[in-house]
C-alpha cells in the first residue's frame, strides 16, 4: 500500500519551512514571556538578573487590575449580546426567507473583515448624533455588534450539522415553538453556541480598533496597555501580557476539547448502538 | 415546518439590531462624509462635495492611500509565502502530527494583537533584543535603525500576525482534495512537481484567493502597527482617520476617506468571491 509520504519524495525543505514559520509565530510570545522575568528592562541580550520584580510591581498596580475588570464585564456584555442576536440570526438564515435576506447575511459578517476603525467610528457617529455618552457601555454595544458575525457564522455551521427530524418530532407530538427550541434545538447546538461564547469573550478582551473610538472614561486592558505604551515601555507590559496568554491557553485548551468532543460523539453513540447487537 | 410566528420571532429581532447597529451607522458614515465643520468646531449638516474634491486635491491622502495599498501587498505576498508551503506540508506530510500543528498555528490568533506588536517593537528596538543580539556575537558593532520605525517593522509585524489569516482558507481548501486524484496524477506517472502543479495548485486556488483577500484587507486597515513601528516613514492610511478624528477634528474628511476605503474593500471582496466561485471546483 501506497502511504502519502512516498507519493512527493521531493519534499525535504518543507518541514524546514514549517519549522521556520511556527519559529517566526512564536519568537515575539517568547521573547515576550522571558523578558517578563528580566530585571534589567525590556531590551538587552542576553536576558539577565531574573526576577518576579515586575510580576510583584503588576499585582500592586490596581489601574491594570481596574482594567482587566473593565474588559471582563465588556466581555461578558459583548458575549450576551451578540449570542442574544447572532443566534436568532444564524436560525433565520437557515430557515426563514424575508426580503433583503442576501444583504442582512453580507451586513452581519461586515465587521468581521471591514478594517475595525471604519465600525468604530461608525458608531462613534451613531452616539454622538443620538447625543448618548461614551462609557464602557457603548464598547459593549460595538463589540456585541461587531462579533455577532462571529456567533452567526458558529452557530449557522451547527446548524448544518443539525437532524432536523427531532425537532418536527418535538412538533408533532405537541411541544410548542419554544419548548422545542428549549430542549431540542439549543441542546443540539450548545458546542457550538460555547465555541462561539470563547472565541467572542478572547476577541473582546483584545479589541482595540472599535473600543479606540468608543472610550469614555473607563479603560478597558488593551487601551490602557495601549496608553503606556505611548509613555514607554516596561517589563510589566510584558508580564500582564504573559498572564494573560497563559489564559488564553487554558480557553484553546477548552475549546478543543469541545471540538474534539463534538467529533468523537457520534461515534460514542454508533458504538453504543452496535453493541448489544454484538453481544457483549 | 416553521409557522409564519416562529420565522418572525428569529428574524424581526437579529434584524433590527443590525439596523439600527451596523446599517444606520454605515450609513451615517456616508453622509457624514458630504458635511463639514464649521469654524466653531461643530458639525454643519449641509451636502457638499467639498471633503472629496479635497482627498484629491491634496496629495498625502492619495500618496498614504497607495502606500497603504503596497505596504498591505507585501504583506499579502509574505503571508502567502509564508502560509501555503506550511498548509501544505501540514495536509499532505505531517502524517499524526497534524493536528499539534494546527493547533500551534491557531494558537498565537488568540494571544492579543497589540501584545504581539509590542513584542515585535521590543524586539526591534535600537536596544532591543535583536540588535543587542547582534552585537553580542559580534556581527554588528552599531545597533541597525532600520529595524524600527520604518515600514520593514509594519511589513514584518503585519505578516505575523495576518500569516495565520492566510494559512487557513489554504489550509482547508487542501483538506477538501479528494486523495484519490493525487494518487491517480502520481500513477499516470505525473512527477511530485507536476502532480502539485498541475492538480494540487489549481484545486486550492479558492483557499489562496480567499486567503490573499484576508491578508491584503485587514493589514490595508491597520492602524496600530504603524503606530507603534511605522515611524513617520511608515503611517498608513487609518492613521490619518485617526487623527482626524482626534486632534485634528475634521470628522467629516475622516469620514470620508473612510468611506473610500470601505468601497474599495467591499469591491475587493465581490471580486474575490468571484474569483473564489470561478476556482472551486465543487
Amino acid at each position: 500500500m501506497r502511504t502519502e509520504q512516498n507519493l512527493f519524495t521531493s519534499s525535504r525543505w518543507l518541514p524546514w519551512h514549517a519549522a521556520l514559520v511556527l519559529g517566526f509565530l512564536y519568537l515575539p510570545i517568547v521573547t515576550l514571556i522571558v523578558y517578563s522575568f528580566n530585571g534589567s528592562g525590556v531590551g538587552g541580550f542576553p536576558p539577565r538578573d531574573l526576577t518576579l520584580a515586575w510580576y510583584r510591581l503588576l499585582f500592586a498596580d490596581e489601574a491594570i487590575w481596574t482594567s482587566v475588570l473593565n474588559s471582563l464585564l465588556v466581555a461578558i456584555a459583548a458575549v450576551i449580546i451578540s449570542l442574544g442576536f447572532g443566534i436568532p440570526a444564524a436560525l433565520a438564515l437557515d430557515r426563514a426567507n424575508f426580503p433583503g435576506k442576501a444583504l442582512f447575511r453580507r451586513l452581519v459578517l461586515l465587521p468581521l473583515i471591514l478594517p475595525g476603525i471604519i465600525t468604530g467610528l461608525s458608531l462613534l457617529m451613531l452616539f454622538r448624533e443620538a447625543d448618548i455618552k461614551l462609557s464602557l457601555l457603548t464598547i459593549a454595544l460595538g463589540h456585541g455588534t461587531a462579533l455577532i458575525s462571529v456567533a452567526t457564522t458558529e452557530v449557522f455551521a451547527g446548524l448544518q450539522k443539525l437532524d432536523r427530524s427531532q425537532e418536527e418530532a418535538s412538533l408533532d407530538l405537541g411541544a410548542n415553538y419554544w419548548q422545542t427550541f428549549r430542549h431540542v434545538t439549543l441542546p443540539n447546538l450548545r458546542l457550538s453556541i460555547i465555541g462561539a461564547a470563547l472565541l467572542i469573550f478572547t476577541l473582546s478582551m483584545d479589541e482595540i480598533a472599535v473600543s479606540f473610538f468608543l472610550i469614555g472614561r473607563d479603560n478597558t486592558l488593551p487601551l490602557e496597555i495601549w496608553g503606556r505604551l505611548r509613555r514607554g515601555i516596561t517589563p510589566e507590559i510584558n508580564a500582564i501580557s504573559s498572564i494573560i496568554f497563559v489564559f488564553s491557553l487554558f480557553a484553546i485548551l477548552i475549546w478543543y476539547r469541545l471540538r474534539v468532543a463534538s467529533e468523537v460523539q457520534p461515534e460514542i453513540a454508533a458504538e453504543l448502538l452496535e453493541s448489544p447487537a454484538q453481544g457483549d | 415546518m416553521f409557522s409564519r410566528a416562529y420565522r418572525t420571532a428569529i428574524t424581526l429581532p437579529p434584524l433590527v439590531w443590525v439596523l439600527v447597529f451596523l446599517l444606520i451607522p454605515y450609513a451615517l458614515l456616508f453622509c457624514f462624509s458630504f458635511w463639514s465643520v464649521s469654524p466653531a468646531q461643530s458639525i454643519v449638516h449641509s451636502w457638499t462635495f467639498d471633503n472629496y474634491r479635497e482627498l484629491l486635491r491634496v496629495n498625502v491622502y492619495l500618496q498614504t492611500l497607495f502606500r497603504s495599498m503596497w505596504i498591505a501587498a507585501r504583506v499579502m505576498l509574505f503571508s502567502l509565502l509564508l502560509g501555503y508551503p506550511l498548509a501544505y506540508y501540514l495536509s499532505f506530510h505531517a502524517g499524526r502530527r497534524k493536528d499539534l500543528f494546527y493547533q500551534l498555528v491557531i494558537i498565537p490568533l488568540w494571544v492579543s494583537y497589540l501584545v504581539r506588536a509590542y513584542a515585535w517593537k521590543t524586539i526591534l528596538g535600537s536596544d532591543g533584543v535583536l540588535n543587542t543580539l547582534l552585537q553580542y556575537v559580534h556581527l554588528t558593532q552599531h545597533p541597525l535603525d532600520f529595524l524600527l520605525y520604518s515600514p520593514f517593522a509594519v511589513v514584518l509585524t503585519l505578516t505575523h500576525i495576518y500569516t495565520p489569516f492566510a494559512f487557513l482558507p489554504i489550509y482547508a481548501s487542501l483538506e477538501h482534495i479528494p486523495r484519490p486524484l493525487v494518487e491517480a496524477s502520481h500513477d499516470l506517472g505525473a512527477s511530485p512537481f507536476q502532480t502539485f502543479w498541475r492538480v494540487v495548485f489549481p484545486l486550492s486556488i479558492a483557499g489562496v484567493v480567499a486567503g490573499a483577500t484576508f491578508a491584503f484587507v485587514l493589514s490595508l486597515g491597520d492602524f496600530l502597527a504603524p503606530l507603534l513601528l511605522g515611524g513617520p516613514s511608515g503611517i498608513m492610511i487609518s492613521n490619518i482617520v485617526v487623527s482626524l478624528f482626534g486632534a485634528a477634528y475634521n470628522w467629516p474628511l475622516g469620514a470620508a476617506i473612510s468611506f473610500c476605503m470601505m468601497v474599495l474593500v467591499v469591491a475587493l471582496l465581490f471580486m474575490s468571491e468571484k474569483l473564489e466561485k470561478k476556482w472551486s471546483f465543487r
